[in-house]
């Protein structure tokens, strides 16, 4: 029997793996990958056994408990049953960890992305001037600092008068 | 098991779960959308901060009792929130002094904590401080507009924070907890805390014109202890209802 469930068992490298979970969709902003957004943080092998290290983006983070059952739910699939999904918290995450491909599909889906925190000296909001996603206009205005979700804050823009979401450049 | 380390984490995580609870009483009666937002977004960054900390504060114990154990399944003596963060919600400007002074201690506390040779705890402070920066920056602002706004707005603050006042000695108390782990280099050192709370809370009010009651009044102290105002029960009896109503209940 034992062989029997070692034979189950996938031979997926855990690169492999992680690159099969890379592109879970984000529950909250499904444009894009949990391996965008730097929740997804490593896959290793121990002793046979896959972990899987994912992190919150803010402490609250809802979606922790979706992405897992997700993560599960693919790894079954793949006949891996042999695995561990750890949370952790340091690194701390930060949204410098948003690659440039997935700030484009922010900014396509109507979302302005984050910058990267090198090019801005505050993290006030109200201080960073924003290019509206849907005219390009920089005639643009804060009007709120919590939005939908933890990450987003709320502008409006006063040329083609569209509300839209601001994610936070978090660091 | 490290009691003292147990008793440390329990603090800083049932501090952040009763004034997310609180805030969470707002969800749907703020008096605006945004704000309305903002208090519940705040709710859930500091909701989250807790679960770390009580999930911490299980392993610490090895009795085999998750944050949700810890939440649920404690009565009231046994929380070791801030009297401040179980006080009533009243009006959105006493909401906003509750969270300036409370913000204020964790935006120090936290930063002191980053440094902790508990490698948990300092992990928790550096991720739970980048939001308490937010959470800081909406209450000082808030401050501000209703302080320096109407003769109204600056009567209820000004209310609030004489009302509240009694229960900042309460931040800064320490026992034999602090005082062993801060030989660890585990705990903050809570004088500084106090020095730099003091300071900016001077200079929030003073922006705003408002006053700060007589120092020498009497405080209110004992959350290191458990001993609460009577407003823990009601929150707890809210909070715990359906854990404890239906044990078993699963999500």
């Amino acid at each position: 029997m034992v062989n029997d469930s070692l034979k189950e068992q996938s031979s997926l490298e855990s690169s492999e793996v992680f690159q099969l979970l890379y592109a879970i969709p984000d529950p909250e902003v499904p444009v894009i990958t949990i391996g965008e957004l730097g929740v997804l943080r490593n896959v290793e092998m121990i002793n046979g056994r896959i972990v899987i290290y994912i992190t919150p983006t803010y402490s609250g983070f809802p979606a922790m408990f979706a992405i897992e059952s997700e993560i599960i739910t693919i790894l079954k699939e793949n006949n891996i049953s042999d695995f561990k999904v750890k949370t952790v918290h340091f690194p701390a995450w930060t949204t410098d960890w948003l690659t440039d491909a997935a700030k484009k599909k922010l900014s396509d889906y109507g979302i302005a992305p984050p910058e990267h925190s090198s090019q801005i000296k505050h993290l006030r909001p109200d201080e960073v001037s924003l290019k509206c996603p849907f005219c390009q206009s920089d005639e643009t205005h804060l009007t709120s600092w919590f939005g939908s979700t933890a990450c987003k804050a709320l502008y409006y823009c006063d040329n083609c008068r569209q509300p839209f979401e601001h994610f936070k450049c978090h660091h | 098991m490290n009691k003292n380390l147990f008793e440390y984490t329990l603090r800083l995580g049932d501090t952040s779960l009763i004034l997310s609870q609180r805030l969470s009483e707002w969800c749907g009666h703020g008096p605006m959308l945004e704000e309305d937002i903002a208090l519940t977004n705040i709710a859930l960054d500091l909701l989250g901060q807790a679960k770390a900390f009580l999930s911490y504060a299980g392993d610490i114990e090895n009795k085999e009792r998750g944050e949700d154990d810890l939440a649920f399944h404690r009565d009231a003596n046994q929380f070791r929130n801030l009297l401040l963060t179980e006080q009533p919600n009243v009006d959105f400007g006493f909401t906003i002094i509750r969270q300036l002074f409370v913000s204020t201690w964790q935006q120090y506390l936290y930063s002191e904590l980053t440094h902790s040779t508990d490698k948990n705890i300092s992990a928790l402070a550096i991720k739970s401080l980048k939001e308490v920066n937010y959470h800081l920056r909406f209450a000082s602002d808030w401050t501000l507009r209703l302080g320096d706004g109407t003769e109204e707005s600056h009567q209820r603050v000004q209310n609030a924070v004489n009302e509240l006042w009694n229960y900042t000695g309460d931040l800064f108390e320490i026992d034999q907890v602090d005082k062993e782990l801060l030989k660890h280099g585990i705990a903050a050192d809570m004088k500084k805390v106090e020095e730099s709370w003091n300071k900016h809370i001077k200079q929030v009010l003073n922006d705003a014109t408002l006053s700060i009651p007589e120092i020498n009044n009497f405080m209110r102290t004992g959350s290191r202890k458990g001993v609460h105002t009577e407003h823990i029960g009601f929150i707890l009896a809210e909070m715990q209802f359906l854990p404890r109503a239906y044990p078993d209940a699963k999500w």
